[in-house]
């Protein structure tokens, strides 16, 4: 046995041991949560509205429902991000389970990158439940092509990749933030983060070189969402609904993108919850 | 790691290791609106604990006691100063595989159960299976939760919680363990089974640091006890040597005694109570105790008793720390 008094040293092979057991435990915390299961009920119910909508457009059936579940499947899962993300930490601070937590050889790092990969895991179980439920309302509603059902995943895909850094950001703030004030910028950012190509456009056409260097400044600083939801100028759950292929390489260069940005912003929360003294 | 003198044996002084080093730790808060006002919440403590003590950490709420186990456990930065556990550093992480910590108040996670809970703990410690569900199996029946090893936390009453974290800080069999207030709150019955599971502790050597302000439960179970004030250390050493420091009376105990020789004792003593027809004398001089018993059994009083009265600690905590009372805001 290797656990008795004394005769422990380092050992680094303990690390991934370590994180995948925060990990663990922050996935079991947001599974034994019932608002998660609300938002979930909700976007569910929201897809398999789409069959009755999809009655009124005729012939359209289909598209309305991958139009309509794809949407839901956006906008829950960025509630879900943003909800689960902003109070994990926080709530470990609030509620001094960090005490006894960090009393025992775990480094700070080890804490945050665990907490994030549990919410990542989180993320994705809910994102496959929604994303079986639009598979099941195609399925209920017949006359789809399999071709269509494999379209779905690239744009499952980027929706996980934008909540991956939504709930990034929610985590940053949640290390010194409370929950009302980190869901308030995280969504600030969020919307920003959407329109983020008309500061580009303002930059260029502003008189002012200064507010132009400001704007640019901005647009590579802030995180680019509209990367995840629009391709050449075109909404990607529009496109998915009307069938149009999607690049590889696009969605290589904006996996890149956002695990790049994912990786900056978890290391942020690293250094912010590093120097903290918890009183 | 420093050695350090515990007291007098019969071959002169013991000399023990020191398990514990702490050297001028400092701790300021930044308070006020923009965090421009320090206030000192730790003041030059220096401290050692010797190996295999159970060492009380006293002081009124505010004192710095927590204050100081968070900067042993590192969850505060120190604004000058050191301190060593096991001969390492406090922001050692590979340190706190030999350590146990207890926090104040307690709270664990409320939606695991406490399998769960020494599990996930175990886990951290890098304990693996199948040794680490006999570890939890057997640590449940120690603290006496086997029972309710399956229920969630959220149902647990304040005393389960506390013996559930005593629980999750002895599950690496540390060689020194951190309690902070491990008996507050706690009912009779729980204060025993805390004070079951520390000396069980300290009979298999381990070291164990606790806070307190329970007075009773400090002087049944410590070797030494350090005192702090206001962020100062106000005294340390073993209960006794502290003890002895303060005035000493004694105590007379009489049956028997006639009404007229009690009027004439009473102007010999400094204070004379009658409980039971027995009178109770207090002299605070050995000359008034000579004359008192002299009178007494030359008057065919019977002696009961005449025993020197020590200060209890909660005499000396309330004489010397009794005016720190301010000191209360500063935690």
């Amino acid at each position: 046995m290797k656990w008795g008094p004394g005769g422990m040293g380092h050992r680094g092979s303990d690390v991934p041991m370590r994180i995948l057991a925060i990990a663990r435990n922050t996935f079991r915390e947001n599974i034994r949560d019932k608002i998660l299961y609300n938002l979930i009920l909700f976007a569910l119910i929201m897809i398999l509205s789409s069959i009755a909508l999809g009655q009124l457009t005729l012939g359209l059936e289909s598209k309305m429902i991958i139009d309509l579940g794809l949407t839901s499947v956006s906008v829950f899962g960025t509630l879900i991000a943003i909800f689960i993300g902003i109070s994990l930490v926080y709530k470990e601070m609030e509620k001094r389970t960090v005490y006894a937590l960090l009393a025992k050889p775990v480094h700070r790092w080890e804490f945050i990158v665990g907490k994030y990969l549990g919410l990542l895991f989180t993320l994705l179980v809910n994102l496959a439940i929604m994303t079986i439920g639009i598979a099941l309302t195609l399925l209920y509603q017949g006359g789809t092509e399999p071709g269509t059902y494999v379209r779905l995943l690239p744009v499952v895909y980027l929706i996980y990749l934008s909540l991956a850094l939504t709930t990034a950001l929610a985590l940053v703030f949640s290390t010194f933030s409370t929950p009302a004030l980190s869901a308030l910028f995280t969504l600030f950012l969020w919307i920003i983060g959407h329109f983020n190509a008309d500061l580009l456009q303002f930059a260029t056409l502003t008189r002012s070189a200064t507010i132009g260097w400001v704007a640019k400044s901005l647009y590579y600083v802030l995180p680019n969402f509209s990367n995840f939801t629009t391709l050449d100028s075109r909404n990607i759950i529009q496109g998915a609904a009307h069938a149009l292929p999607m690049d590889a390489g696009v969605i290589l260069w904006i996996t890149a993108y956002g695990l790049l940005y994912c990786g900056g912003l978890v290391a942020v929360a690293i250094l912010v919850f590093s120097r903290r003294d918890f009183k | 790691m420093a050695q350090v003198f515990v007291g007098s044996g019969s071959s002169g002084l013991v000399e023990r290791m020191s398990i514990i080093e702490i050297r001028n730790l400092t701790k300021d808060f930044r308070v006020g609106f923009w965090k421009n006002r320090p206030v000192r919440a730790l003041d030059d403590l220096c401290l050692d604990v010797p190996k295999g003590d159970v060492f009380g950490f006293l002081g009124p709420n505010g004192a710095g006691k927590t204050t100081t186990l968070k900067l042993l456990m590192n969850l505060l930065r120190a604004t000058s100063g050191s301190a060593h556990i096991l001969g390492e550093p406090v922001e050692s992480v590979s340190m706190r595989r030999r350590i146990g910590y207890l926090p104040e108040n307690p709270y664990f996670y409320d939606y695991l159960t406490p399998d769960e809970l020494l599990t996930y703990v175990g886990r951290l410690f890098g304990i693996r299976q199948p040794a680490l569900g006999k570890k939890v199996r057997s640590l449940l029946d120690r603290v006496g939760l086997a029972e309710a090893r399956r229920l969630q936390l959220r149902k647990f009453s304040k005393g389960m919680v506390q013996r559930i974290g005593i629980a999750q800080a002895i599950i690496n069999d540390p060689e020194v363990v951190f309690l902070d207030e491990p008996m507050s709150g706690l009912d009779p019955l729980g204060r025993r089974e805390v004070r079951e599971v520390i000396v069980s502790l300290k009979d298999q050597g381990v070291t164990v640091f606790f806070s307190s302000h329970i007075l009773p439960d400090v002087e049944a179970l410590c070797d030494r006890v350090a005192i702090l004030r206001k962020g100062r250390l106000q005294a340390v050493g073993a209960l006794e040597e502290i003890l002895r420091m303060k005035i000493e009376a004694h105590e007379i105990i009489l049956a028997h005694v006639k009404p007229e020789d009690a009027n004439r004792l009473r102007s010999m003593c400094d204070a004379l109570t009658t409980i039971g027809g027995r009178l109770h004398l207090r002299a605070s001089s050995s000359r008034q105790v000579q004359l008192i018993l002299a009178h007494a059994l030359a008057n065919d009083a019977e002696l009961i008793s005449a025993n020197p009265v020590r200060p209890s600690l909660e005499d000396y905590f309330l004489h010397e720390v009794g005016s720190g009372r301010d000191g209360a805001s500063r935690q």
